[in-house]
């Protein structure tokens, strides 16, 4: 069977190997630990001749917050991004794979990525996983049929709508949007717009918080800012900071590993155990 | 029966310094409330600029382990050429997504040194990827030791003082975790060396 093995491992795709041994500690009564989640609150709002996405940057692990400030806008091509929410590893790995995929597409092709093409794509993948892929998105950007924005969701739907909002932060941010939002907004309307609802998605959702990134698709590209507003920063400094004594941690041995000589030296003396 | 993270117990952490990267790990190998081993190796040399540290189910551990040294070292056989550290961290987040349906439960840390820069990534267990913090923790006793850190932690530190803080965190941090600690190792990699430091800790 090491010509099956060989044949997958070069193929690529999902290994399914600890699968079985997983179930079985499971049925033992072992609980896994959360995966990364990116709790999230992320907007995609239309304006005039673009579209404007946007979205906090906490990932949790159950209750603990794993990346104060993590990337969730995604570049899937220079006119299509994704804000993503859901598992992190799913988020990070797909759009990676997706950008990979379009950069191959437009190089044979020699043609511009479309949204539509995106969303297919995208639903197509996710479908067959019946939702086991973790990633919900909000594609949004501009091609030759002007900008679009649209919503997936894991188990592979996709909702076309000019104003969308996911994540666990949705709703508080699509009270915002629903109150604020009108047809033909300007640029910088459709900006302020979008970090306004990701700031009720921050403050009133829990698995929401840190930072604003947002990034503007329009024809002349896409402008990306990175903590465009900050409302976690450290304001505390410490007085006196710890500055501890250089070779005070009492240490049993130590070694020392030259690089360009390769060899290992012991360093210091032994320290006795008093039993 | 609590989680299968929790069965053997223990706690790993990684900083970054002033051209250099330090990585500590206690030394408990249990299963659940009892003790095996107190010499368990849950840090790896991948290679000279390379260090990886493992905590979860300590079979996984192993197993992970073995599997990046067979693909470092077939790397260095087809390539004729050493692993960058940026190459490594990305390996190790492809390898774990791969097992996204079945994962393997270790938490990795990847540090190197890249040109003089230090890098550091952490990872879920499948593969989520973080890398732009200053320290990571993994581990039981991870979210005590983000605390330690939170508080002792400083920007570009030099070798010397970065082996103090990183040995204070992890060991404040193991002391309030009942299935990490009986000792901890500091390793501490620059361009010229690697420091390996045996800590002596409290016997319980």
């Amino acid at each position: 069977m090491q010509y099956l093995d060989n044949y997958l491992q070069s193929k690529g795709g999902y290994d399914y190997k600890n699968v079985k041994r997983n179930e079985l500690m499971k049925a033992q009564g072992f609980k896994e630990m959360p995966f990364t989640k990116t709790g999230t609150t992320i907007v995609g709002v239309l304006f005039d001749g673009g579209v404007v996405m946007a979205a906090d940057t906490r990932a949790t692990a159950g209750s603990i917050v794993a990346d104060k400030n993590c990337e969730k806008l995604h570049v899937l091509a220079p006119n299509v991004w994704a804000a993503g929410a859901g598992t992190a590893a799913d988020l990070h790995h797909q759009c990676a794979h997706f950008n990979a995929k379009l950069k191959l597409q437009r190089l044979n092709l020699n043609r511009q990525s479309r949204v539509n093409e995106v969303i297919t794509k995208l639903t197509s993948k996710l479908f067959p996983y019946r939702g086991n892929i973790g990633v919900a998105l909000i594609i949004g950007g501009i091609d030759c049929n002007g900008p679009q924005l649209a919503s997936v969701s894991p188990h592979g739907n996709y909702v076309y709508h000019p104003f969308q909002s996911m994540g666990s932060g949705s709703l508080a941010a699509l009270g915002i949007l629903e109150a604020k939002f009108q047809d033909g907004l300007t640029k910088q309307q459709a900006i302020d717009l979008a970090i306004e609802a990701i700031e009720a998605g921050i403050f009133h959702d829990m698995g929401s918080g840190s930072n604003v990134d947002v990034v503007a698709i329009t024809k002349d590209g896409a402008d990306y800012k990175r903590n465009v507003r900050q409302y976690n920063a450290k304001s505390y400094q410490r007085q006196i900071p710890y500055d501890f004594p250089i070779n005070n941690t009492p240490a049993l041995r130590k070694y020392q590993f030259d690089i360009e000589k390769q060899e290992l030296t012991e360093v210091g003396q032994e320290m006795e155990i008093i039993e | 029966m609590s989680g299968i993270f929790e069965y053997n117990g223990g706690s790993i952490v990684g900083m970054k310094g002033k051209n250099c990267i330090a990585m500590a790990c206690d030394r408990r190998f249990g299963q659940q409330m009892s003790t095996i081993t107190t010499n368990y190796q849950k840090v790896f040399k991948i290679q000279d600029n390379i260090l990886l540290a493992l905590s979860g189910l300590n079979t996984d551990i192993h197993t992970f382990y073995a599997l990046m040294e067979k693909e470092i070292n077939l790397y260095n056989l087809k390539e004729n050429r050493k692993m960058k550290p940026t190459t490594f961290a990305n390996l190790v987040a492809s390898a774990l997504y791969e097992r996204r349906f079945g994962p393997f439960f270790v938490t990795p840390i990847v540090a190197g040194l890249e040109n003089g820069k230090p890098i550091l990534a952490t990872y879920d267990s499948i593969g989520c990827k973080s890398d732009l913090d200053d320290f990571q923790v993994g581990g039981t006793g991870g979210n005590y030791i983000y605390g330690a850190c939170e508080a002792f932690f400083k920007p570009d530190m030099n070798p010397e003082e970065l082996e103090e803080v990183i040995g204070q965190s992890l060991v404040s941090g193991c002391d309030r975790d009942a299935l990490s600690g009986w000792g901890g190792v500091v390793y501490v990699l620059t361009e010229q060396k690697l420091t390996v430091k045996i800590l002596k800790t409290k016997q319980t």
